[in-house]
């Protein structure tokens, strides 16, 4: 398991242990990630965090253009692993999660433990921090700085 | 169908000292039906009651034996009682300590032989 933020660690190591999930992906709605857990490339989770990103953007406006409303959550049962996605609101913005499972785990098992980790989550999380603005100059460094600490290289 | 479901259900729920019963899906853990589930978080047992009874069936099978045919958690307080039905489902009961086991028994299995 690797994190950017600390104080997600503790929360996600326990929601590791207890959903016996595979892969494990927390990025911010714009698919900037937060922690890994499972991947072993950094082409993965690039790949995987913007289209995890893209998915919960397509299905949020689809809820809005067929007023079904914003879906927060959805699934996927492949025929040996399930795949589940879900937004969720921290006081630092939008997250989203994706959690890859198989046969030691089901879809029940990671939506229990995955809404005790959004509340492990909420109670752990630092006061929103002031946005700042993101300059093109900054932005390769902070995704090389990120690809270390998710990769430990 | 849910209809006839949650009728089922209910013959289990009238046995004295059950506070609830459920159709979970058993491979993955989600509540079909539910009855009487009051007090109950009815989608952490449904999860949490899958993952044991799908467990033990590859225990069982790992020792050569046949899956499991009925499941019984006895906890200080109460107990969970499970048996698998058609359709990759499970009839789940939630019980006081108290209460007759044999009949609750019973009536998960003919609640399991109606989901056919």
């Amino acid at each position: 398991m690797r994190v950017i933020e600390p104080w997600v660690a503790e929360p996600l190591q326990r929601f590791l242990s207890e959903s016996s999930a595979r892969l494990v992906l927390l990025t911010t709605a714009s698919g900037q990630v937060v922690a890994q857990h499972g991947f072993t490339r950094a082409l993965d989770v690039m790949s995987a965090s913007a289209l995890g990103a893209a998915i919960m953007a397509s299905t949020e406006e689809l809820g809005r253009l067929t007023a079904s409303g914003a879906s927060r959550a959805l699934s996927h049962q492949g025929p040996s692993r399930g795949l589940f996605l879900s937004a969720f609101d921290l006081p630092q913005g939008r997250w989203i999660g994706l959690v890859v499972y198989d046969r030691d785990s089901s879809l029940g098992l990671v939506r229990l433990f995955f809404d005790r980790l959004v509340q492990e989550l909420l109670a752990v999380a630092p006061k929103e921090t002031p946005a700042r603005e993101v300059l093109a100059a900054d932005f390769e460094n902070e995704l090389n700085a990120s690809l270390r600490s998710l990769f430990g290289r | 169908m849910r209809a006839d479901i949650v009728g089922s259900l209910e013959a289990v729920t009238r046995v004295r000292g059950v506070r609830g019963a459920m159709v979970v899906s058993a491979e993955e853990g989600l509540v079909v039906a539910e009855s009487s589930m009051e007090g109950i978080d009815g989608a952490a047992v449904a999860a949490l009651m899958a993952g044991v009874v799908a467990r033990l069936g590859r225990a069982t099978e790992a020792a050569g034996r046949t899956a499991p045919a009925f499941v019984h958690l006895q906890a200080e307080g109460g107990a969970l009682l499970a048996v698998p039905a058609p359709r990759d489902l499970l009839v789940v009961a939630v019980t006081d300590a108290e209460v007759n086991v044999g009949l609750v028994r019973l009536e998960l299995r003919q609640a399991a032989e109606q989901l056919a």
